[in-house]
């Protein structure tokens, strides 16, 4: 009865790429809110991190029963497990980009006396454009089942992190000569770690992606997870 | 989301059930349903006790349970077909007449609701006469009439592909699994609205049980089908219903999907996966 299977398989497969379109695209619009100081669309993104939550859970749903209903073996097994790995990753990424919207609200609401680090928050855009392109890559590397796109969108994912280094020596830096920069310091870095987190979990999921085109687990970026 | 408080209390008030049988609502069009069923044979133990359940029309329901269960005593009834001493109590309910009456045409019922056998039991005949037999034995019907009819059942089977050239070959020099779609086309030429399958792939190879699976699925948007199988993967992959049998009760009834995933009754849970006894 494969082809009964095969249609359901399709359907989760589906389903995924369209959560993993909806947290790129959630992604993208927190870190471009958080640089234009935008609070309504934070605030949207903020409102809307349900939906999200709610397909992960419609997906491991259909995944169990996915399991317990046709047993499925070598690279359909891998297919499905991927994506069961796979789902919790993105709904954690569509949760830190909830997060850089909470910061985005609470910096608009500071008071009037702190300062911007401009250099800072242009750092901070480069990083999440390149956030984003990472997990776009990954994500098309997950629809073309292409595990050498998928590691190369590791590779651009682990080179975030060295930005990441330097976001955080010009903060501490501007913290130490000017107090007043210290609120919006403490926001810089926690968006920054938050960016980083996103780019770690792309790799989390091309990861996965080797794993369902070759059957082995591997650790694509080793030691990049720090936070911060 | 369900709140906290909400997990916990229900987590608490947990009680293990005995039984529990889906009620289908009103939305649900019902093909066949059995009242308080019973039935002994000899006046023995009570081979089926009070059983009520109620068939959705185009659907497949599989029913399962081990030997002795009362899932193919169960079948049978439907078909009206049992044993003389046998004892049946209760109603079967087919588009709202109690067909467990001594009035009814058994025939007739047998003529609506097809019964395909565990073992492929084609007649020691033609292909083509496999499917006309019956109907040229009641009525009278023209060649292109009869020619229709064994065209669309073989169809309806999947079968007419692979035997469409050789229609005069004998029925036995088949592969059991077209032996097994020939019977059901053979049922099919009668046109019932039910068909009730006996373990249909219990006696085939992997290969052909998947054409018998594929011709269920594709079978059940004209028909309504129940079957009884000892193949619990088989009561997964095709059925949009099942009903787990045991000593003679239906435990829980219930969709397919609910069933392998999160039973509510504990013996479901220990049956499905094996941990019987």
């Amino acid at each position: 009865m494969r082809r009964l299977f095969d249609e359901e398989l399709a359907d989760l497969d589906n389903q995924f790429i369209e959560m993993g379109k909806m947290v790129a695209r959630t992604v993208d619009k927190a870190v471009v809110s958080f640089m234009a100081h935008d609070v309504d669309t934070a605030q949207e993104i903020n409102n809307r991190d349900h939906e999200i939550n709610d397909r992960e859970a419609a997906i491991e749903k259909k995944v169990f029963e996915i399991i317990a209903l046709y047993q499925p073996v070598t690279i359909e097994l891998r297919e499905v497990i991927t994506i069961l790995k796979s789902v919790g990753t993105l709904e954690r990424m569509g949760d830190y980009a909830r997060n850089i919207a909470q910061s985005t609200i609470r910096v608009k609401n500071r008071n009037k006396n702190d300062i911007r680090i401009n250099s800072v928050e242009r750092q901070i855009s480069e990083m999440g454009s390149a956030t984003t392109h990472a997990v776009d890559k990954v994500l098309e590397a997950y629809v073309a089942d292409d595990a050498t796109e998928g590691i190369k969108a590791a590779e651009a994912a682990d080179k975030i992190s060295e930005s990441v280094i330097q976001i955080r020596k010009t903060v501490l830096e501007a913290m130490k000569n000017n107090a007043d920069t210290i609120d919006s310091g403490a926001d810089y870095l926690v968006v920054a770690g938050y960016i980083n987190r996103i780019a770690d979990q792309a790799t989390d999921i091309a990861e996965w992606i080797v794993y369902k085109r070759t059957g082995k687990i591997v650790e694509l970026n080793p030691g990049s997870s720090t936070f911060i | 989301m369900v709140s906290r408080n909400k997990i916990v209390e229900s987590i608490k008030n947990e009680v293990e059930i005995e039984k529990y049988v889906i009620n289908l609502s009103s939305k649900h069009q019902r093909a066949i349903e059995t009242k308080d069923l019973t039935i002994s044979y000899n006046g023995k133990k009570n081979a089926l006790n009070k059983t009520n359940l109620a068939f959705e029309t185009n659907k497949i329901t599989s029913l399962i349970g081990a030997s002795g269960s009362g899932k193919s005593t169960f079948l049978r009834s439907l078909n009206l077909i049992h044993g003389e001493n046998t004892l049946i109590g209760g109603q079967i309910l087919y588009h709202g007449v109690n067909i467990n009456d001594p009035s009814i045409d058994k025939f007739e019922v047998r003529r609506r609701i097809g019964m395909v056998f565990q073992r492929p039991n084609p007649f020691a005949k033609s292909i083509y006469n496999n499917i006309t037999f019956a109907l040229t034995q009641r009525a009278k019907y023209t060649k292109n009439q009869l020619d229709e009819i064994v065209e669309s059942s073989l169809k309806q089977a999947a079968l007419w592909d692979q035997v469409k050239d050789e229609l005069n070959k004998s029925a036995l020099s088949l592969s059991g699994g077209q032996q097994q779609r020939l019977v059901i086309a053979r049922a099919l030429a009668l046109k019932p609205d039910i068909l009730l399958l006996d373990e249909p792939a219990s006696a085939l190879d992997p290969k052909s049980t998947m054409q018998v699976e594929e011709t269920m699925v594709n079978l059940k948007k004209d028909y309504t089908i129940i079957v009884v199988t000892h193949n619990m993967q088989q009561a997964a992959r095709v059925s949009d219903y099942t009903a787990f049998f045991h000593m003679g009760n239906v435990i829980e009834y219930d969709l397919t999907r609910k069933i392998f995933t999160r039973p509510k009754v504990k013996l479901t849970s220990d049956y499905v996966a094996g941990n019987f006894g």
